[in-house]
């Protein structure tokens, strides 16, 4: 059971073979036993789950279930949901119950998923190790010397370790597809748009995008499913028809035209995650697909346009956080900056802290153009290249990081390092396109790596054909740690 | 030296929308505080803000009321600052391409009209509040205010001195009431004045450095402030001091203006685009559409005004200085054909008298069918303007119309000529001397025997008659 896909449980459920409640609290078990361990959890609560559990067991009892109705699932702690702790990883909402819930949560509840608890993740999804939660490092399930990856490690780890089937998550340089990459399962980000960010504590609202994570691209496909639509309630959600994105994962690949951008395959991937990546490739040819190489050239210039763009939006999006309304105030100050100084001061981590800087920086006056505006000159650059890519293929594969999991602690002293193993993920969220990790081999060191597969805008559906056709010939995505 | 007066003027125009410009919650003043705050005031995590519609259309109106340009991108940005009653820490505003841009309004200073162009106007957010004086050593925030929909409006540095400053000031407060886009209501802060005061030698050509006044919200305090402002100004100047950039204070209680932040801690406000709202487009169409449903606009009214009722500039831009005061004239002088008269008593004895009640021309006690009788009674020569004077203070008191009044108390107009000849005559024999003084070329003395036939008429002999009557009757003898 504990290995079983949404799909499976979905059935299980639909046929009797199984309760919401005893799926619940065989999932509950595990996360007590494991949690410990791995930290992929903030907040547990039996009480509020196993109450949720009920209700689903007695909606399908009136006949009123749907698809995923009694399924557990894991919510990164970014997502406001009512009446539990929302602390986005940090110390400055460590105090802080949401009165409301996320476009993204109401859309799990009204299908009928079990709220499991709140995934840990780098403080306010800043991170690629989610050694930046207040509440401690997640462990890697495959080697608990290894980071997760970041900022949705919590969410990674909770399904690697299958402590949940599913797990929400958010994607703003790379957060869902590259702790997937890391910890061997299956993430998707959608177009910029699809998904709601009302609700989804805000980091870089141009670049901020909800996700999912599951062992298989047809789960992706279903939560994506339920997760995705309008939300006027999102001024940059996009109005358009309700699509079914499990439409095309049976589609034979014959013919497909796969893009291998030259710049992902040059210096500065190790060989083991080259090798895996083109094994890949390989299995996508027996498929029928047909590889042309395309050319990224402005790929480099993602990471400092990044690190400007996402800064700068952070240091007013993190504004509300001054110890006035709700969240971390300082005990004791003598005037009000005082309070606004020390409950930040306080209230923060050091990594949010450089961030907030940096954007302060980057948007003062007399560095705007030189910084921001340039960053975004870039952000069209690179929107431009992957336009001038698409003409000529269907999809776009290549690394989801240059390298499989680092060692907890080998980078967290060395920022701008850190920065730079985000080279293959934050094109993908400057353009605002759809783009999956899906396991696909082990490292020299045993540790998972990801394949990632970019997608054109709205071409979610083919891109989750491509991962379901490739995990028909594969079994990676299947396999789990020891524990 | 001769100084001379540079004033621009910032006015926040609060637009009367029902629902706040990024969320559904209420703009309605007076309630309990922090009632009118939705999650998107209280800036919780997460939650993102939704442009209401009706703020974009309520500014165009203004754009082409202004006669200007009506961007079509509009772009928010978000001015970053940290303060309690700001609960974002950045104010969502525009920056670049606001939706006005290069607008002009006339103003009239004395009998003089004047344009000052209007650089731009632009919609942002409101702040909350912070109550200092109900919580011991705390202070309380309140965000009702917050979010409610504002038209900031950037005048050129092109008025000259505080009267103008005050013209310009009711000039757009008129259009934004006329436009009925504001409530205008500046006691509850409907209607907020920045004035931004410089002076400079008579023929310099760069402006002096300028002390911006903050929150002015009266026009009273606006002129006084000013003035206060430019005397302060000139005194530094003289002295051997130096004005420096400065915001300030202008304290209605001492009539003094004091810093409140010098230029040297002004706000890096780090504008950028804000990333949660997407570039609000405004077709042609909707400009068009917004530009057929126009009302009729206090310029365009005053020059109908002075075309169909004869009626001077002067009275005409008194007339439109609010749309209802403009209804009321013209339902007057359209009942009677008579439309100096009726500009007359409107800009005349209704504007004194409703000023001295404290009334406005919805208030007023005559209707528009009351004064068109008293009107009417003065044109066909019933009346003196004396005697029309006494049935405007009975019509002031009673419900009674000016036939009714005049009947009751007598008040016709003797115009007939043998009872007027016959008073003359006996004003001539008892003023021999008067007589004899007019004769001698004293034109004065004239006057004294018309006051003589006015008194023994009761003050209802027909002026105009009376003259006339004894000229003739002085010639004759």
């Amino acid at each position: 059971m504990i290995n079983a896909t949404l799909k499976q449980l979905s059935q299980q459920l639909a046929t009797g073979q199984v309760s919401a409640v005893e799926l619940a609290n065989a999932y509950l078990g595990r996360i007590e036993a494991l949690n410990p361990a791995l930290n992929a959890f903030i907040t547990v609560d039996r009480e509020k789950t196993l109450a949720e559990a009920l209700a689903a067991d007695a909606r399908r009892a009136a006949g009123q279930a749907g698809l995923l109705t009694g399924v557990p699932i894991a919510h990164k702690d970014i997502f406001c949901q009512q009446g539990w702790k929302t602390s986005c990883g940090s110390k400055m909402l460590d105090n802080f119950i949401s009165p409301y819930s996320a476009h993204v949560i109401e859309q799990c509840q009204a299908a009928g998923l079990v709220t499991l608890g709140r995934a840990n993740m780098d403080e306010f999804a800043m991170g690629s190790s989610n050694e930046n939660s207040f509440y401690g490092a997640v462990k890697n399930p495959w080697d608990v010397n290894a980071i997760p990856g970041g900022s949705s490690g919590g969410s990674a780890a909770a399904v690697a370790a299958r402590l949940a089937p599913v797990a929400t998550a958010t994607d703003t340089g790379g957060s869902i597809r590259q702790p997937a990459s890391h910890c061997g399962v299956t993430g998707i980000k959608p177009t910029y748009g699809v998904v709601s960010r009302f609700g989804m504590v805000a980091y870089a609202s141009s670049l901020d995008q909800g996700g999912v994570m599951a062992q298989t691209a047809e789960d992706c496909a279903l939560m994506l499913n339920v997760m995705a639509g309008f939300d006027e309630r999102d001024s940059t959600s996009l109005e358009r028809a309700r699509e079914d994105y499990a439409r095309d994962l049976a589609q034979p690949l014959a013919g497909l035209r796969v893009g291998l951008p030259r710049e992902y395959f040059a210096d500065g991937l190790a060989a083991d995650v080259g090798r895996i990546i083109d094994n890949a490739v390989s299995e996508l040819k027996k498929l029928g697909a047909e590889v042309v190489e395309v050319s990224l050239p402005n790929t480099q210039l993602s990471i400092p346009a990044y690190y400007v763009i996402a800064p700068a939006e952070a240091s007013a999006n993190l504004s509300r956080f001054d110890g006035v309304r709700y969240g971390h105030r300082a005990d004791e100050y003598k005037d009000l900056v005082d309070m606004y100084e020390k409950s930040r001061a306080e209230g923060f981590g050091s990594e949010v802290k450089r961030r907030i800087m940096v954007g302060t920086y980057v948007l003062s006056h007399g560095y705007y153009d030189a910084y921001y505006i340039k960053a975004q000159k870039i952000r069209r650059l690179i929107a431009n290249d992957f336009a001038a890519a698409f003409a000529g293929c269907d999809v776009i594969l290549g690394p989801v990081a240059p390298t499989a999991a680092f060692n907890l602690g080998e980078k967290s002293g060395d920022p701008v390092q850190m920065y730079l193993s985000d080279i293959y993920t934050l094109s993908v969220n400057l353009a605002g396109l759809p783009a999956m990790s899906v396991p696909a081999g082990f490292a020299d060191n045993g540790r998972p790596v990801g394949l990632q597969i970019i997608g054109n805008y709205f071409g979610e559906a083919k891109m989750l054909n491509v991962a379901h056709q490739f995990q028909q010939v594969t079994d990676w995505h299947s396999k789990a740690p020891a524990l | 030296m001769k100084w001379e007066v540079v004033i621009g003027l910032e006015v926040h125009v609060q637009l009367n929308t029902v629902s706040k410009i990024f969320s559904g919650a209420s703009t309605a003043f007076g309630a309990e505080p922090n009632t009118q705050a939705s999650l998107v005031e209280l800036a919780l995590p997460g939650v993102l803000p939704v442009m209401n519609k009706a703020v974009v259309d309520k500014s165009i109106r203004l754009g082409l009321a202004l006669d200007a340009t009506i961007n079509q991108k509009n772009i928010f940005a978000r001015k970053n600052y940290f303060y309690p009653d700001l609960p974002k820490g950045y104010q969502i505003s525009q920056m670049e391409l606001p939706i006005i841009e290069h607008g002009k309004l006339s103003i009239l200073v004395g009998e003089e009209e004047k344009v000052i162009r209007v650089t731009r106007a632009h919609m942002e957010e409101d702040a909350g509040k912070s109550l200092h004086e109900d919580f011991h050593g705390l202070s309380g925030i309140d965000l009702n205010r917050a979010g409610t929909p504002l038209l900031e409006v950037v005048s050129e540095p092109d008025m000259r001195s505080p009267e103008e400053a005050v013209a310009y000031a009711k000039a757009l407060h008129t259009l934004v009431t006329w436009l009925g886009i504001c409530d205008g209501n500046m006691q509850e802060g409907s209607f907020r004045v920045d004035a931004n005061v410089s002076v400079r030698p008579f023929g310099q050509a760069e402006f002096g450095t300028r002390r911006e006044i903050k929150n002015l919200n009266s026009f009273r305090f606006l002129e006084q402030a000013i003035k206060y402002e430019i005397q302060w100004q000139i005194d530094t100047i003289e002295d051997g001091g130096k004005i420096q950039q400065a915001t300030v204070l202008f304290d209605p209680d001492s009539g003094e203006t004091r810093m409140m932040r010098s230029k040297e801690d002004a706000h890096d406000y780090r504008y950028f685009p804000d990333p949660d709202l997407l570039p609000v487009r405004i077709s042609q169409a909707q400009i068009d559409a917004t530009r057929a449903d126009m009302p009729e606009l206090p310029g365009q009214m005053k020059a109908r005004f002075v075309e169909a009722f004869g009626v001077s500039a002067y009275d005409a831009a008194l007339l439109t200085s609010s749309l209802a005061q403009a209804q009321y004239f013209e339902a007057v002088a359209a009942a009677t054909g008579q439309g100096k008269l009726a500009a007359n008593w409107v800009n005349g004895e209704i504007a004194a008298r409703l000023n001295r009640d404290g009334l406005d021309i919805a208030g007023c006690p005559i209707g528009t069918g009351r004064l068109a009788g008293l009107i009417v009674r003065i044109a066909d020569g019933t009346l003196s303007n004396k005697l029309a004077k006494q049935v405007f203070d009975a019509l002031w008191e009673s419900e009674l119309g000016a036939d009714a009044i005049i009947e009751r108390d007598g008040l016709k107009q003797v115009s007939d000529v043998g009872a007027i000849e016959k008073m003359v005559e006996e004003a001539i024999a008892a003023n021999p001397k008067a007589v004899e003084e007019f004769r001698a070329g004293k034109e004065k003395a004239l006057n004294a025997l018309a006051g003589q036939v006015m008194k023994a008429s009761k003050g209802k002999a027909n002026p105009a008659q009376v003259q006339d009557i004894l000229k003739q009757k002085l010639a004759q003898a």
